[in-house]
């Protein structure tokens, strides 16, 4: 089982701020085509990887990283902090 | 070096002046504080969503990276967020040194890390409707600087 967060337009779109979910997905990529393929509002949300940024447990990785031994992935539009 | 994370409101005088008494040594302290600001006209509230935990380890990275390379005696990091509304200090850093330039060049790389580094995002409302400020190729294109 893994927590997908999510925030900012990426939790809108998608209708809701985490889930737990069993994937078996080996790469970020991965899970975001699952889930993409799973209902039209991840498909939405996922359109467009380059819009977005993804963390894996609270550290900024990339689409093409491993999912192995990770306990939380979150997905954001670039940060607009200060 | 102290980060705060918060949605409560800050002074910036009362923040300013107890950063710089206990900053023993120091022959300057450099603050900066971001303000809201209502850039189209009829901005009725700012709101700014984080990443609980992610946020206090992003900023405790970037603060501890601006203390070791301009060898600061002392850093501050206050961020809200929430409900803000125009005119309200959104954050602040200070930074404290022995000479004016490392307080200087640290403040300003700590801004630039803190607004495309740190897991906070804005959202303008105001009376036609609610949007997602966008990042822009300028904030990225800052870090290149350091």
């Amino acid at each position: 089982m893994i927590d997908v967060l999510y925030f900012a337009w990426v939790r809108e779109r998608i209708g809701l701020p985490r889930e737990r979910i069993a994937t078996s997905a080996v790469t970020v990529a991965d899970l975001v085509a699952e889930l993409s393929a799973q209902e039209d509002r991840y498909a939405a949300a996922f359109a467009d990887l380059a819009a977005l940024r993804v963390a894996l447990d609270q550290e900024l990785s990339d689409f093409s990283a491993p999912l192995a031994g990770v306990r939380e992935v979150a997905f954001f539009p670039p940060m607009t902090g200060g | 070096m102290r980060v705060a994370v918060q949605s409560a409101p800050f002074d910036i005088g009362h923040e300013t002046a107890a950063f710089a008494q206990a900053a023993a040594g120091a022959g300057a302290v450099v603050t900066f504080t971001g303000i809201v600001r209502d850039l189209a006209g009829g901005l009725t509230a700012m709101e700014i969503e984080h990443y609980p935990g992610m946020t206090e380890r992003a900023i405790r990275d970037i603060t501890l990276q601006a203390v070791s390379r301009w060898d600061l005696i002392d850093a501050l990091v206050i961020h809200r967020h929430g409900t803000l509304r125009a005119g309200e200090p959104i954050m602040m850093v200070a930074t404290a040194a022995a000479h004016r330039a490392g307080a200087f060049a640290a403040a300003d790389f700590l801004m630039d890390y803190l607004k495309s580094r740190a897991p906070f995002w804005k959202k303008e409302i105001t009376a036609s409707g609610a949007a997602w400020v966008a990042a822009t190729d300028q904030d990225e294109a800052a870090l290149s600087r350091w």
